[in-house]
């Protein structure tokens, strides 16, 4: 390509044409083959994002033309919107709490499956299981059961004669019951944790072993430095899905947030914004901040990597 | 100060299948003793039972007198030198080597000593800022070494540590290896498949085949007198010339020739002569082949001579300095009877 550029540089403009339509026959069919993908990301993606932020600067109600109104929508968000400031405040506690604890789960459960058990493929795809059906409806509603009020868990802790609250109902309780549903997801992270700690060479260990160290130890000083590339990507992916995350709140809280919006998810206000109010300008407003705080801690995340991140070459 | 070691029968077995066999051996303070076979004899299987990395299935381990079977690897006075040298990929080359003393709680300022002093010895002083993967093969394995010596082992273990770095390298390191055991003194064990590695380094040389020891001496001892066909082959380069012989009535016969060793040959069947052993040069010992040259290389210090007897016995014979030999030529072979060596049909040496 670069050859035939130079080529053609010093060649009257009639001849580049001929040159280009050449090249258009030589590329056409691939364009065509990729015509699908293309009219989909172009139609669905691109084409609703741009008229998402365009949205984001108008009040528009779906029924009336889009009123251009400026940054109102974003001046709203940090001064004037107290459901928008305890979405924050319930995402975050969620992301904070779910993730590293999420983490931590999953890699419990690799390092446990790592040991060279007998039917591990079993063991593997029972405890992804969940992550499958995780973020369903249907587990949404079957999680509500467990802990409601007369759910399973009272009823277990009724054995001991403990007479527990209506988890799900109690604002004291009710975001932590969505972050145990969201830990007993760890199924992806766990597989690609198990991934990563088979790449660590057995000879790593046996130095260590030799060199005086225990299993507390070579975890610390061993395995979890070198499953750091593995944790990183894992620790990305859960916290943008993290921020996300919509299904289990909405089904739980039938779609308000409640009680007392202490199960408002960014993702939950953001919809009912849009689909029970109708502020499609304000919800999108709502929808470029989270992509601007998911993209920050994410530089953020990449930034900081080179100083606890170790990649072997 | 040097440590002792004893194997006492000791057996390995994964399952149901054996891959040592009742392993006997006596290692004297402060040898260097080295494991060599083919791949698969079992020697670095052995080697890490001994450095505590592999259970012992049966049999008994003794340090210094002291049954070791079932003492923690980190806790038998050891260091080892792995093939892939095994460097903490996270750590600069300090924090590698000073990994065994933080992890033994030793005092900071003991742990820089300790750690100066062993990069000193290797000459890896301005390498201690980097991370393994900086480094080249050579200075890795250097970084290798000096994780051992830190810890100031009373046995030093070596797994194959050369077989990841180039020819010439090779014989530097090895070169090292052998002066550093001169300088320390200890107890060493070193595994290798390269008998000329095995032949250079060793005090002593065990050699190992499917799980048994064939044989276990000084380098020379095994040279002069390998005690069967398979350490024979084994030990020596190029390999020793095996020539199958019949004996009638009470003299050897072999490639169509009747040779007169003066010792008892009765039930020999093969008969091997080392290739720097045969002359081709009459009145030099006894005759025992008639030749034809099928290739001759000039090395310039010595030359080599490919050939084959009148029943189509391939044969090596190295001779030394700059020598004129023509392809297609016939020449006679020659041996001093005290070089030539005979087994029976069983493999063994008959002397």
């Amino acid at each position: 390509m670069a050859v035939n550029a130079a080529e053609a540089a010093p060649q009257n403009a009639a001849f580049s044409t001929t040159k280009w339509s050449r090249a258009w026959q030589n590329h056409a069919p691939g364009y065509l083959f990729l015509l699908p993908w293309l009219i989909g990301f172009i139609g669905l993606t691109v084409g609703p994002m741009i008229t998402s932020l365009y949205l984001s600067f108008t009040d528009f109600d779906l029924l009336t033309p889009a009123q251009w109104i400026g940054t109102a929508n974003y001046e709203r968000m940090f001064t004037n919107d107290r459901n928008f400031a305890a979405a924050m405040r319930v995402t975050f506690t969620f992301v904070l709490f779910s993730v590293p604890l999420k983490l931590a789960f999953a890699l419990a459960i690799a390092m446990l499956l790592n040991r060279g058990m007998k039917g591990l493929p079993l063991y593997r795809a029972l405890f992804y299981l969940p992550s499958l059906l995780g973020a369903s409806v249907a587990i949404a509603i079957l999680w509500r059961q467990i802990f409601a009020g007369d759910g399973l868990v009272n009823q277990f802790l009724s054995i001991f004669g403990i007479v527990g609250p209506s988890w799900i109902s109690n604002p004291n309780y009710s975001l932590w019951t969505l972050i145990i549903l969201s830990i007993w997801q760890f199924g992806s992270p766990m597989i690609i944790f198990l991934a990563g700690l088979r790449q660590i060479p057995q000879d790593m260990y046996e130095a260590a072993s030799l060199d005086g160290a225990g299993k507390w130890r070579q975890f610390w000083k061993i395995t979890l430095p070198l499953l750091t590339p593995v944790v990183f990507f894992n620790a990305i992916i859960q916290t943008i899905n993290a921020f996300q995350s919509f299904t289990p709140a909405f089904i739980i809280s039938n779609g308000t947030g409640s009680p007392i919006n202490s199960t408002l998810f960014y993702a939950l206000y953001l919809y009912n914004e849009a689909f029970s109010f109708f502020r499609m300008g304000y919800a999108s407003a709502l929808a470029w901040f989270l992509l601007f705080l998911i993209a920050c801690f994410t530089a953020f995340s990449f930034l900081t990597s080179k100083y606890w991140v170790h990649y072997d070459d | 100060m040097a440590t002792s070691i004893q194997l006492r029968q000791i057996k390995k077995a994964y399952g149901d299948v054996q891959v040592i066999h009742g392993v006997d051996l006596d290692i004297e303070p402060g040898d260097f003793t080295v494991f060599v076979g083919p791949s698969g004899c079992g020697k670095s299987t052995l080697l890490r039972m001994i450095a505590g990395l592999e259970p012992i299935t049966g049999g008994d381990l003794l340090i210094d007198g002291q049954r070791m079977n079932e003492v923690p690897a980190a806790r038998r006075g050891i260091a080892m030198v792995f093939q892939s040298y095994a460097l903490y990929p996270h750590m600069s080359v300090y924090q590698n080597l000073a990994f065994g003393l933080e992890t033994a709680k030793m005092p900071k300022a003991e742990i820089a000593q300790r750690v100066q002093r062993a990069a000193e010895i290797l000459k890896i002083e301005p390498l201690l800022k980097r991370k393994p993967k900086q480094l080249s093969g050579g200075q890795r394995q250097r970084v290798a070494i000096g994780r051992a010596i830190v810890r100031e082992p009373k046995i030093f273990l070596f797994d194959e540590p050369l077989s990841n770095l180039d020819a010439e390298l090779r014989v530097a390191m090895r070169v090292e290896i052998a002066k550093l055991h001169y300088d320390l003194g200890n107890t060493m064990i070193y595994v290798t498949h390269d008998q000329v590695e095995a032949m250079t380094m060793a005090d002593k040389i065990v050699v190992l085949r499917s799980g048994v020891i064939e044989q276990a001496g000084a380098p020379l001892e095994l040279y002069n007198n390998p005690r069967n066909l398979f350490v024979a082959g084994f030990i020596g380069s190029p390999k020793m010339n095996f020539m199958t012989s019949t004996v009638e009535a009470g003299a050897l016969r072999t490639g169509g020739v009747a040779l007169d060793l003066g010792r008892d040959v009765t039930g020999a069947t093969t008969l091997g002569i080392r290739p720097e052993h045969i002359t081709i040069v009459e009145g030099s010992g006894v005759k025992f082949a008639d030749l034809t040259v099928d290739l001759v290389e000039n090395l310039g210090g010595q030359t080599v001579v490919y050939a084959t007897t009148r029943d189509g016995q391939a044969l090596t014979i190295v001779l030394e300095g700059q020598r004129h030999v023509e392809i297609g030529s016939s020449v006679s072979a020659y041996v001093d009877p005290a070089k030539a060596h005979i087994f029976d049909a069983e493999g063994n040496a008959i002397r």
